[in-house]
């Protein structure tokens, strides 16, 4: 590993100056995707600035229609908060099933969004629900922020602060994940909000997507019968040595259908 | 840079560059070498050591981040010469077989058990599944962590 600067600062605005010093800083939150790349020297930055020294960035609010999440709050913490196991048990799941105990204990919620993998599980329900990202600049809607592999509508030195999401009346998320990465090969988050249906995929592409054929069809009638027959193209999918393009295509639609199964037997509606 | 924290209930004052790994830090320079590094890509979890309470990677880990944390060891565990209950399953029940997965595999066993004082085999493999055995021992493993649960949660319940 190429070495760094290492800065802990306890606000935001001594590490929006501290990113600022040097365009190859980078943020760092739980270092769960960050450290292996710099061991690997897929990264090599000139300072690192740990954000969880500020304790503003941590912790769980709960409003009368959102779930407000701090960037550097774990998932071990969204998937064992009670509030959110209520409220939106769909995301408590989806916090509770990333990678291994481990990495659910340091991996924070802000650097799997700023990082935008393609195999994230967070980005799907950030998607699905309509979630907003909020920054040192403002605020992001999630519709507009993921843009591609790796890519975000971050600004360089812009730093994730919290995730708002709104309280869907219903949602799901399945997943079929690499038995060794544990990352998801597809991932399918079916939420019903105020504005309709609506379904994220993850794992398939490059990035993160809606599936706007399958929000139609269950816009239509929200059954998993609703999705047979329904075919989906390789254009654009992932083929790796994990799965080829036509698999991940036929995943969407298994996945879809078991989430509006388990959203349905849930039976939580807000 | 200089750093201080707490590692298996002693103070530690230490100089560390800012991209040493803790993992590096016990066994390198602490010569706490019970911290084993299986694959040294966050996969394994042989390296596996208590960061404030909770299970962590030491591979994964930042020295430098552990400025005022409390670090547990796979040689913290013991009280002087009496195994930690967990540890004492696992001899017990043979949950392990060349050893190399075993600090890790204990480590993480500790935190689960702590909130689990009667798993299900299950709920066991369950939470292993960042911590391989590459001998394939699981078996014994699981009859392990479940005996050391229930160890655990005897002698809190004696004490």
């Amino acid at each position: 590993m190429r070495t760094f600067d290492y800065v802990r600062p306890a606000t935001l605005p001594e590490a929006l100056s501290a990113l600022a010093a040097s365009p190859e800083a980078r943020a760092l939150g739980g270092g769960m995707s960050l450290v292996p790349a710099l061991k690997l020297r897929l990264a090599a930055p000139s300072a690192l600035v740990d954000l969880r020294g500020i304790p503003e960035l941590r912790g769980i609010r709960i409003t009368d229609d959102a779930i407000v999440i701090g960037a550097t709050t774990t998932h071990a913490d969204v998937a064992a908060h009670p509030a959110i196991l209520d409220r939106l048990p769909a995301l408590a799941a989806l916090a509770g099933g990333i990678g291994d105990p481990q990495v659910r204990n340091c991996g924070t919620i802000g650097g799997v969004v700023a990082n935008n993998d393609p195999s994230a599980d967070y980005p799907a329900a950030l998607l699905a629900l309509g979630a907003s990202i909020e920054t040192s600049r403002g605020s992001h809607a999630a519709d507009d922020f993921f843009t591609g592999m790796f890519e975000t509508a971050l600004a360089p030195g812009e730093i994730v602060t919290a995730i708002r999401f709104p309280i869907p009346k219903q949602a799901a998320y399945e997943k079929f994940k690499s038995p060794a990465s544990r990352y998801a090969l597809v991932g399918v988050f079916v939420a019903v909000t105020a504005g309709g249906v609506r379904v994220a995929v993850t794992g398939a592409a490059s990035c993160v997507f809606r599936a706007e054929m399958i929000e139609s069809a269950l816009g239509e009638r929200l059954a998993p019968e609703s999705l047979e027959g329904l075919r989906f193209s390789t254009d654009g999918l992932n083929a790796d040595m994990h799965a080829d393009a036509p698999f991940r295509a036929h995943l969407i639609g298994v996945l879809a259908r078991r989430a509006v199964s388990k959203l349905l037997a849930t039976g939580k509606v807000n | 840079m200089q750093i201080r924290f707490q590692l298996n209930g002693k103070p530690v004052t230490v100089d560390v560059p800012p991209h040493e790994l803790l993992s590096e830090l016990l066994r390198d320079r602490l010569g706490l070498t019970g911290t084993h590094v299986g694959c040294d890509t966050s996969q394994c979890g042989a390296c596996v050591v208590h960061v404030d309470g909770r299970s962590v990677k030491s591979c994964t880990t930042l020295a430098a981040a552990l400025e005022g944390a409390t670090v547990t060891s796979i040689e913290g565990l013991a009280d002087g010469a009496a195994l930690h209950p967990m540890q004492q399953a696992f001899h017990e029940k043979h949950g392990l077989q060349c050893g190399f997965c075993t600090p890790g595999m204990i480590m993480s066993s500790v935190e689960f058990a702590k909130n689990n004082p009667d798993p299900t085999p299950e709920a066991v493999r369950h939470w292993l599944e960042g911590n391989f055995c590459r001998c394939t021992g699981y078996q014994n493993i699981v009859s392990s962590v479940q005996a050391g649960a229930a160890a655990m949660h005897a002698q809190r319940k004696g004490a």
